[in-house]
């Protein structure tokens, strides 16, 4: 049936059917925190994973089931796991896979808050991370070590937009036999389906694109089911006796299913880092016009892009579709329909031209956010990033006074008028001779 | 566990029990380029009511050492093996598509030790397409796109395998890719179709066969439809049937009405 239909199909109907109870057509919000047993025989097998179904809302819920059945139909994967931010989902996935005396290799090229949780959080609980520059490959393979658990980056890198070349960085993983887990947040499997790739486990943001309107935070994990977790014998979480869970052994129970098993009854269960039912249904809202969203958001990057590439305000702008982005060639082959609609621009100028070029603009919002059907603009160096130096924020692949765009859904032709009034603004700023470069300042 | 059975190492789920000579014992028999754990969620709740639950991995798949059989009557061979070398003596046999052949079969070359027989997604004959054989070997992931097409009833499931959040569809891709790989010697893709082809003992097998037989079919199978089984249901004399309204992977598209279906026919 899968191949039966096409992407734009699953994004409305994977996972959900008319509710048999009431005949309603779009997916019934459950708001329960709890489901009722039909029998003490029932709660015990459910209890014990000799039965699927709902017991709480933290471990699972028939609302959340729908939208972890649609990413997973639309990433190709097996299954996924709701949680209550990108965050969590990501820390979900570590957690699974390891404890104190882990240790990851990350990409240099990540969302602040990720950079954050593996360089500074996860270091407290005894989880190392080495990062290495997402284009250097032999980075990726020295990097590895005896307790090497896990690979991490992201499909488009936060913020400089570098290009994960999966299928080179999933082999070196698969040889080292660790697992490869992207961040496709900025991608959304409409621009890039990892999996097909080479990745093995994906964590989204759903706050952005996937939701799209800019109101709900939650995040998502998807396993592809392809990492053989016995055969890397590195996994005893996955392949041992679990006393934790009735001495389940997850490999076990299921060939391609361990990681997903545990990390609901573990991860989920014990963390709790859940997804509200009411989010997951928001969520789903977003996804049923995602490819359409996504094909706007691209077109409308491409106007905004070509305007400012030629602008005499702009120094540089750093999309992927630029031959000067160092991802140019891999964007042409990894990301056919367009390189995402992030991405930065470096403003000619002082420090006072780019604060007016902000405050001047007037659809874009200034806010800390990405991937909102409104377009939105923000200073990386002074917000998300601004735990980085500057050695760390150029080997992310942005300056210090890069500014960051989300391009959204507006008319092109009126972000083009709201971006042209902005630098307008900017340049009559120069013009009354305020002082200070703004490529060279820190915060 | 792994045991040895015909000089070969098998593995053998017993959900998550011990096994113990003083229970009765069930034998789930998987299909085509699937594993034990296509049986998951009916094995594990049996095994924690009261049975003994053997669940192998056929010879040549994923755990299990070994070339893949490549008849139904080898399959059934190496079934009574595992059974003798495990000393049991009786046994409810239960298989899926591929699987419900070699239990048929090897029910009918011991009907004094099965007390019951469960057929789900059986067809008699299992023809299958030339280009389906060819792919198997060929270009297998083509195959296992078109066998994935063709084993799902819609794009949508209640709570299974993996609980809820499973996408079925992927859940089966994955698993014929995983076992597919497990065996770099041989290819159990093309030996089990090709034994299912080949079958031509069915309507003698069942003749043979004395104890109770459930069929379960389900109505929007397109792999082994349910109109494939009725040449054998006609030549039993109260046969029980099932019908569900899902596709050729009953036991995760409709698990808990499978497993209703097995403790209603065991009790």
């Amino acid at each position: 049936m899968e191949s039966l239909v096409g992407f734009d199909t699953l994004a409305l109907h994977a996972g959900a059917s008319p509710d048999s109870a009431t005949g309603a057509r779009a997916v019934p919000l459950y708001l329960s925190t709890s489901f009722v047993f039909e029998s003490s025989d029932h709660a015990a097998a459910l209890f014990n994973l000799e039965q699927a179904g709902h017991v709480y809302s933290r471990i699972s819920n028939p609302t959340n089931a729908v939208l972890e059945q649609r990413i997973a139909a639309l990433e190709g994967g097996i299954g996924a796991i709701a949680t209550a931010s990108g965050q969590a989902a990501l820390h979900l996935a570590i957690s699974t896979l390891m404890g104190a005396g882990g240790h990851i290799v990350a990409s240099t090229a990540l969302y602040g808050g990720s950079h954050n949780l593996l360089d500074y959080t996860l270091r407290r609980f005894g989880i190392e991370t080495s990062f290495v520059a997402p284009h250097d490959h032999a980075a990726w393979q020295a990097a590895v070590r005896p307790n090497t658990r896990l690979f991490f980056g992201e499909t488009l890198g936060n913020p400089g937009l570098d290009v994960l070349d999966i299928a080179v960085v999933s082999a070196i993983a698969h040889d080292a036999g660790v697992p490869l887990l992207v961040d496709s947040t900025m991608t959304t499997p409409w621009l890039m389906k990892p999996f097909e790739l080479g990745a093995d486990l994906i964590v989204h943001s759903a706050t952005k694109f996937l939701s799209g309107h800019g109101t709900v935070v939650g995040g998502l994990l998807v396993d592809a089911g392809s990492f053989d977790w016995e055969r890397s014998g590195r996994f005893g979480e996955l392949t041992e006796a679990y006393p934790g869970f009735h001495g389940m052994v997850f490999s076990e129970e299921n060939t391609v299913g361990a990681f997903l098993l545990r990390a609901r009854r573990e991860g989920l269960r014990d963390f709790g880092a859940c997804m509200s039912p009411h989010t997951a249904w928001l969520i789903l809202q977003g996804i049923e016009t995602l490819p359409l969203r996504m094909a706007r958001h691209v077109s409308n990057a491409r106007a905004i892009v070509d305007f400012l590439a030629t602008h005499p305000m702009v120094e540089r702008v750093g999309h992927p579709s630029r031959p000067d982005h160092r991802s140019y060639e891999l964007a042409q082959r990894l990301l056919p329909r367009g390189a995402g609609s992030v991405f930065s621009f470096d403003l000619r100028g002082t420090r006072e031209q780019g604060k007016a070029f902000v405050e001047n603009l007037q659809i874009f919002s200034h806010l800390a956010n990405v991937g909102d059907c409104r377009s939105l603009v923000i200073h990386p160096a002074s917000t998300t990033h601004f735990r980085m130096d500057d050695a760390a924020l150029y080997a992310a692949g942005i300056g210090p006074g890069s500014i960051r765009l989300s391009i959204g859904l507006e008319d092109p032709e009126d972000l083009v008028q709201d971006l042209k009034r902005a630098l307008k603004a900017a340049q009559r700023a120069g013009a009354s001779g305020a002082s200070g470069a703004l490529s060279g300042t820190s915060s | 566990m792994i045991i040895t059975v015909q000089g070969e190492p098998l593995y053998v789920y017993t959900g998550g029990r011990i096994f113990d000579a003083a229970k009765p014992t069930m034998l789930f028999i998987h299909g085509v380029l699937n594993d034990h754990s296509v049986w998951g969620l009916q094995s594990r709740y049996f095994a924690h009511h009261g049975w003994n639950v053997l669940v192998p991995d056929l010879p040549g798949h994923n755990r299990s050492g070994g070339a893949p059989p490549d008849s139904v009557e080898a399959a059934a061979r190496s079934v009574i093996a595992l059974l003798d070398t495990m000393q049991i003596d009786r046994i409810v046999l239960i298989g899926h598509s591929f699987g419900s052949l070699i239990a048929l079969e090897a029910a009918s070359w011991m009907p004094d030790r099965v007390d019951r027989l469960a057929l789900l997604g059986i067809a008699y004959p299992m023809r299958v397409s030339e280009a389906l054989l060819e792919a198997s070997v060929k270009a297998p992931e083509e195959a296992i796109r078109l066998v994935t097409r063709f084993s799902y009833s819609g794009l949508t499931a209640p709570p299974s395998a993996l609980g809820p959040g499973t996408w079925l569809p992927g859940l089966g891709r994955a698993l014929m890719r995983r076992v597919l790989a497990s065996n770099p010697d041989h290819n159990p893709f093309y030996a089990g179709f090709l034994a299912c082809d080949r079958y031509d003992g069915g309507a003698k097998a069942i003749g043979r066969v004395d104890c109770p037989i459930l069929f379960v079919l389900g109505d929007e199978d397109q792999m082994t439809p349910a109109k494939g089984a009725k040449a054998l249901i006609d030549q039993v004399h109260s046969a029980q049937v099932l019908r569900l309204p899902v596709g050729h992977q009953l036991m995760s598209e409709a698990p808990d009405r499978v497993l209703e279906g097995l403790r209603s026919f065991v009790k």
